[in-house]
């Protein structure tokens, strides 16, 4: 096994130490007496010898009061004392071998649910088994006068545990009844309430029959359901959360008096100047005053060629400083800013999709009248028939508790909770079950171009006339430079040996190149018209690009870029059009750049679309009644993500997009959207069936109930088997993946063979 | 019924000490990273937990 990896390669090349020092202080709130905690987020802890590391390599640094790693998590949680400055966390795990990255403190918020629902558990849990035990002993015939004492202990043991474990229910249906409308929650407070209320009455009349143990058992049970499946969707969500934020905390602004303040984005005001060194993301909109670089856009704009930027050039919030330092003047503020447009284009769409209703209200909308119809119908026809309140009303309660929807109320989360499960294994983050319903039903499917369908990362695709040599050289000239360009350069002499030749200095021209003296030559790399300046090559500039190595001001040889598809794109657009499926290319980057790959995939495109005809063509298709699908990773998808009738976002997305899908893949390839329709299909097919065995369950149980021969014991058994039976079912999706990873076994070699055919 | 006087109460007793352990073990975050907890039994040194309380 290889361990704890240290990612070899690059040269480090840090933002503003400075910058990245306030960054963590503004994420670090003070949580005891002059100490500070800090969050950080280290996706690639794995294993016991990753947490000794880390923990050691923390807990020796200066200031440092405590380091603990959470491995379930994947986080690092560091205390350490506030009156000094913040230890070097970040360039510390770096040098171990670990990638890290802020994540923003949050007091225990998430985890306040989370532990209310296990307590609750836990206390239904006690008192189930409690309550369950001395109802056996009833069961078997115990004599009335200990029967009176075991009913009185269960009802003794049943109250708190109903006042404190059933809150969870009440406080929900509560909330649906008092705006007019009704949930499960709503027939399933019914059904114990008055269970524990009529078993409470026959105790206080020594009578023979109480529910206690149907009531409490119930609540257990669906606490059970509740409890996981708010496991499932924390954990999705502390995954996406983990991922780099790609917006900016802060920046440095220019006071008058000439001093540098760090101020959080929310607090930058138009008009502030704001310097901004390379490596740092623009912080609201903007204009350059002083300086020139290059930034990259793809999560902005959708273009995917870094764009060249001098005084006066126009910088939208969000978008990549490259190369050199800029001094800016903000424009707008951060809800004024481009993000901010986006995040109210997002909100307006979203209100179109939360007309959705999710299958469980549905079936719960129609059930719960129905139930409480039947309950009431067989009171009525029991006093008709016999004129004896107390009887009639004794059956119609045993009404209520037999159709108390223990069934249906698992039905739905168990399969979701197993379907969310199996899409985290692969990778592919479920925001709530509800998303997988929607993705069920999807017909079409539009993916962004840059970032989505293709990596958003250039690679050297050709050179004229480079050898390994002239590669080798470009690469070691390259390590020193954040140019996306660069990188991958630097990626692709990886394997080559050293170049004989050293570097004296080695400058960076922001948006020109690099250029490195050695001995007395001078190595420029980068734009054509600057490498060879002074040497009039007229006609042999192709185009921005390209870029060239010379020596001495004559070429070298030149590198040309694309930005390549990820990995398994073909397969899985040729996947979906197989499974049926509509795809679509829409992009914001220029007609040129879109239309060979969308040519490649054999699929209609649209290029050069704002943000703005990417949510009207969305809302087109679905009002021509197809349901959309949006795979997109930018800030220029977002409004599109939250207009689609299900998304899914990269993790390598802007933040915002990430927020606003449904979806977060956290691997490269593409086929997880294939995946996760087939998962999100049978998951489905699986609710179906057990919203058809609740029903039928009914059907069989209703009856027997109106004729007034349930029993507690025939509750018990009936309500347990039910709920037995559906969770069963929804394990058959966690089975039908063991024969999935069989099939997928021998499908492998004929992947290989594509790759091998690329 | 004599018997009930006795058995009764220890079998509800021995019941509400396991929650009250639950309960507490809660608390005290020990169910917060269980993948982690089953790494570290593996390390030599033992560290504790440093919870706000403790400090």
């Amino acid at each position: 096994m290889s361990c704890c990896g240290s990612q070899a390669g690059l040269v480090a090349l840090r933002p503003d130490a400075r910058a990245a020092d306030e960054e963590v202080l503004l994420a670090s709130p003070i949580v005891a007496d002059g100490v500070r905690q800090t969050d950080l987020s280290v996706p690639t802890i794995h294993c016991g010898a990753c947490i000794r590391t880390i923990e050691k390599a923390l807990d020796g640094l200066a200031g440092v009061e405590s380091a603990r790693v959470n491995l379930s998590t994947r986080r690092v949680t560091v205390k350490w004392r506030a009156d000094g400055p913040p230890p070097p966390l970040i360039e510390t795990l770096e040098q171990a071998g670990f990638q890290a990255h802020l994540f923003d403190f949050e007091p225990d918020s998430g985890d306040g649910a989370r532990s209310e629902l296990v307590r609750a558990l836990a206390v239904a849990g006690f008192a189930a088994s409690n309550i369950m035990l001395l109802s056996v002993s009833v069961w078997a015939g115990a004599e009335a006068e200990t029967r009176n004492l075991f009913h009185w202990l269960s009802a003794i043991i049943a109250l708190p545990a109903l006042a404190y474990s059933g809150r969870v229910f009440f406080r929900s249906a509560w909330q649906a009844v008092r705006h007019g409308r009704t949930n499960m929650d709503v027939p399933i407070s019914l059904g114990v309430l008055l269970a524990f209320g009529m078993s409470f009455y026959e105790t206080m009349v020594l009578g023979p029959h109480a529910y206690f143990d149907a009531a409490i058992s119930l609540l257990f049970v669906l606490l059970v359901g509740r409890t996981l499946d708010h496991m499932v969707r924390e954990r999705a969500r502390l995954a996406v959360k983990g991922l780099a934020q790609l917006s900016a905390r802060g920046a440095f602004v220019l006071q008058e008096d000439g001093t540098q303040l760090y101020l959080p984005t929310n607090e930058i005001r138009t008009g502030m100047t704001i310097l901004l060194a390379a490596g740092d993301r623009v912080p609201v909109d903007a204009t350059v005053t002083k300086g020139s670089s290059e930034m990259d856009v793809s999560l902005v704009s959708g273009e995917h060629a870094p764009v060249r930027v001098a005084t006066g050039s126009v910088l939208r919030a969000g978008t990549l400083n490259l190369t050199g330092p800029l001094t800016i003047v903000a424009t707008a503020t951060s809800g004024d800013s481009f993000l901010g447009e986006m995040v109210r284009m997002m909100e307006a769409a979203e209100q179109g999709r939360s007309s959705y209703r999710r299958i469980a209200d549905r079936a719960a909308s129609l059930y719960a009248p129905a139930v409480h119809l039947t309950a009431l119908m067989t009171f009525v026809g029991w006093l008709v028939a016999t004129a004896d309140m107390h009887h009639a009303l004794t059956i119609a309660i045993a009404v209520l508790i037999i159709t108390c929807p223990c069934a249906l109320g698992l039905a739905v989360p168990m399969v979701q909770v197993v379907a969310a499960r199996r899409l985290f294994d692969a990778g592919i983050m479920v925001k709530d079950g509800g998303a997988l319903e929607r993705l069920a039903e999807a017909d079409t499917v539009v993916f962004d171009k840059t970032g989505t369908l293709t990596a958003g990362v250039p690679r050297l695709i050709g050179s004229c006339d480079a050898s390994r040599e002239t590669t080798a050289i470009a690469a070691e000239l390259a390590a020193h430079s954040r140019h996306p360009y660069s990188r991958a350069l630097v990626e692709a002499g990886a394997g080559l040996p050293a170049p004989h030749i050293a570097f004296d200095e080695i400058s960076e021209h922001p948006g020109y190149g690099l250029e490195a003296r050695s001995g007395a030559s001078v190595y420029r790399l980068g734009r054509p018209e600057w490498a060879l300046a002074g040497v009039t090559e007229a006609g042999s500039i192709s185009g921005n690009e390209s870029v060239v190595l010379a020596k001495d001001g004559s070429r070298l040889s030149d590198f040309r870029f694309e930005d390549r598809l990820r990995a398994d794109a073909a397969t899985a657009v040729a996947e979906l059009k197989e499974m049926g499926f509509r795809v679509q290319v829409i992009s914001g980057d220029r007609e040129i750049s879109v239309r060979p790959i969308a040519a490649e995939l054999g699929v209609p495109w649209l290029a050069a679309a704002l943000p703005g005809d990417k949510t009207t063509h969305i809302a087109a298709l679905e009002a021509s009644g197809r349901k959309v699908l949006m795979v997109g990773d930018g800030l220029n998808d977002a409004p599109a993500l939250a207009a689609a009738h299900a998304s899914m976002a990269p993790a390598s997305a802007a933040d915002v997009g990430r927020n606003a899908a449904d979806m977060v893949f956290l691997h490269e390839s593409l086929t997880a959207v294939p995946l996760a329709i087939s998962i999100a299909r049978s998951a489905g097919r699986l609710v179906r069936q057990n919203l058809a065995l609740a029903t039928a369950y009914n059907v069989i149980a209703v009856p027997i109930a109106i004729l007034g021969h349930v029993t507690p014991l025939v509750a018990a058994v009936a309500m347990s088997g039910s709920s037995i039976l559906v969770v069963a079912n929804a394990l058959r999706l966690e089975s039908r993946r063991r024969s999935a990873h069989a099939a997928g076994g021998a499908r492998l070699p004929t992947k290989a063979a594509m790759e091998a055919a690329e | 019924m004599k018997d009930y006087f006795f058995l009764i109460p220890i079998a509800l007793g021995l019941g509400l000490a396991a929650l009250a352990a639950f309960m507490w073990s809660l608390k005290t975050r020990q169910y917060d990273d269980l993948e982690g907890a089953a790494v570290r039994i593996l390390q030599e040194e033992d560290v504790p937990i440093r919870t706000k309380s403790g400090q």
